[in-house]
């Protein structure tokens, strides 16, 4: 799989990799990559893709408010919080 | 010896008020002190709060509350690490989710509670569900209780070792492309993978959408019936759950009369499954399975599932590719464990790096790229319409057979650290139990029996795998029933039972 580029892929995927991480996972991956092209060689002409199994469509439920999860419950687990909101860092300057 | 009984014995003794469910929980957390030092199933248990349902059921016992109302009312039952339970941690074995805890109960466990069941513990996995023996585990590897050396399966090895060593009378987990059904072999219990759209996912935490079940261990057949029973059913907060009524699989279970129980049922082998290669015991225990059924009144034919060989493939195109999106909400902004960066995709991208193992960025990534701009086709596309002619195999099958035998795994389960350096060879572990999730039938494997044992290797126990019609469960279970009761495979207790 001389096209899979680990570096801009885990790039995608926000995770940041190690150099060793990169040439280890890059090598596991290409042959994992290796092992599935087998699908190649099947005739998929004409074959519908499944998404599920059992597909149900437009499930709705009745437009009526339910109680959520209370704010603070909700905001129990945050790593940083303040004044009832999630903290992250600045996007704009 | 409470720990020993099977959740239909212990209920009987309370029942006939020989017991408590105090003294039942009791017998459970003073054998999992004894022995989990070396199984390491539980990655936590709340004892406080486990003695307060424990005492609850034994006031709802003293007031006249029936099994027939409250089926497992005063049954200890464990959690695999990815179920939400109230207050409780919840952590998926992995760092990232860092010290949370669960705001609600997930439907199973809302089912489990009003049935009467003492929910307790926390039961390790392999990260986030992926991988077949918990050694992706960022916290520690359970060992298998038959041979403290051998892995006892995965992604649910917690929930099958807890099982198999006597330390909870059952125990929930998931099966994606076999975690339940996998384990339960290597460790000698029983597991089942129901039907896709059987039990509500809501509290689940998602690792592929298409594909992810919850499912029971039980130490016998019955077991397994009765908690599928309580934890099916339609519910609301789960798109993907069917509407439809659960059947009576206890019910079912009663059909199985007489010398010949399964006279007019019959069971298929797929020839493509009957590869070169097959572990000669593994093989050996198949061929007396097949005698067993034979004796039973069933009759054994030939099937075909012509794509079998591209199972895996498909699998690890599709499995990947959803968990990617999935997994994409465990950002280090809401929940979970955080490393700061200085703007929010550095902040991403640290925390995910710091905080997912080496297995889940291995999916995460391979499922990014077969996602990606230009793959999407090669890859996802053509991933689904295998799935399509994996599928219509198994209903064509179906159409002749009332289910289909196989081995669970390929082999009994192997050594600590055998196959973690190679994530291919460990993929295709799961060769046999990929399909079922991949066509969203149904699936159980119960005990078939043991390797003989050696110098180096004590005996290890052996699956036999049924897979049923999309809502078969009814059949899967009688067949299951017929063949255990038969043998009594489930009457062996491993040596830390």
């Amino acid at each position: 799989m001389s096209d899979f580029n680990i570096h801009y892929v885990a790039k995608l995927a926000r995770i940041e990799l190690s150099p060793d991480e990169e040439t280890k996972l890059g090598t596991q991956l290409g042959n994992i990559l290796g092992y599935i092209a087998k699908l190649k060689e099947v005739d998929v002409t004409g074959v519908e893709p499944t998404a599920h199994a059992f597909p149900l469509v437009n499930v709705t439920r009745p437009d009526e408010a339910t109680g959520s999860l209370p704010h603070d419950e909700a905001l129990a687990n945050a790593p940083a919080k303040a004044g009832g909101l999630f903290v992250m860092p600045k996007i704009v300057e | 010896m409470l720990h020993r009984l099977t959740i239909s014995e212990l209920t009987g003794r309370l029942a006939r008020r020989e017991c408590t469910a105090q003294s039942a929980l009791r017998a459970c957390f003073d054998h999992l002190t004894q022995v989990d030092g070396q199984v390491r199933a539980f990655m936590s248990y709340d004892v406080t709060d486990a003695y307060a349902q424990a005492e609850a059921a034994d006031r709802d016992l003293a007031a006249g509350v029936t099994h027939a109302q409250k089926p497992l009312l005063g049954v200890p039952i464990a959690l695999k690490d990815l179920l939400a339970h109230r207050g409780q941690p919840l952590n998926c074995s992995s760092k990232i989710l860092g010290n949370y805890r669960s705001p609600y109960d997930a439907t199973v466990v809302e089912k489990l509670k009003a049935a009467g069941a003492v929910v307790f513990g926390r039961l390790n996995m392999d990260e986030f569900a992926m991988g077949s023996s918990t050694e992706t585990s960022a916290f520690q590897t359970t060992l298998n209780p038959w041979d403290l050396t051998r892995i006892p399966g995965g992604s649910s090895g917690g929930c099958a070792a807890s099982v198999a060593a006597n330390m909870a009378f059952a125990s929930i987990g998931s099966d994606t492309g076999g975690s339940i059904r996998q384990p339960a072999a290597l460790c000698g219990v029983v597991g089942v993978k129901p039907t896709y759209g059987l039990v509500s996912r809501y509290g689940l935490t998602a690792f592929a959408s298409s594909l992810d079940q919850i499912g029971p261990f039980a130490k016998d057949v019955h077991d397994a019936a009765l908690l599928t029973q309580v934890i099916a059913g339609h519910d609301p907060r789960d798109s993907t759950s069917i509407p439809q009524p659960v059947p009576d699989y206890l019910a079912a279970l009663a059909k199985n009369t007489g010398p010949q129980p399964l006279k007019g049922l019959k069971l298929g082998l797929a020839k493509e499954y009957m590869i070169g290669g097959l572990d000669h015991e593994v093989d050996a225990a198949m061929q007396a399975a097949v005698k067993q059924y034979q004796a039973l009144g069933a009759e054994v034919v030939e099937v075909s599932l012509p794509h079998s060989d591209y199972a895996a493939a498909t699998y690890y195109i599709i499995a990947p590719a959803e968990a990617s999106a999935n997994l994409a909400r465990f950002d280090g902004v809401r929940y979970g464990a955080r490393v700061d960066g200085r703007d929010p995709a550095e902040l991403n991208a640290k925390t995910r790096g710091a905080g997912f193992g080496a297995e889940v960025k291995r999916r995460i990534i391979l499922g990014t790229y077969v996602l990606s701009s230009g793959y999407y086709d090669a890859y996802y596309l053509r991933a689904q319409k295998v799935r399509t002619l994996i599928r219509q195999d198994f209903l064509k099958a179906f159409e002749t057979v009332d289910a289909i035998l196989t081995p669970t795994t390929p082999t009994a389960a192997f050594k600590v650290g055998e196959k973690s350096d190679d994530p291919l060879q460990m993929y295709l572990s799961d060769i046999f139990t990929i399909s079922c999730n991949l066509a969203g039938i149904c699936g159980i494997s119960v005990p078939c029996g043991f390797t003989k044992p050696t110098e180096t290797a004590p005996r290890l126990p052996l699956g036999l795998q049924l897979l049923g019609k999309p809502f078969g469960e009814e059949t899967m279970f009688r067949l299951a029933h017929a063949y255990e009761q038969s043998t009594g495979w489930h009457h062996e207790r491993s040596p830390l039972g």
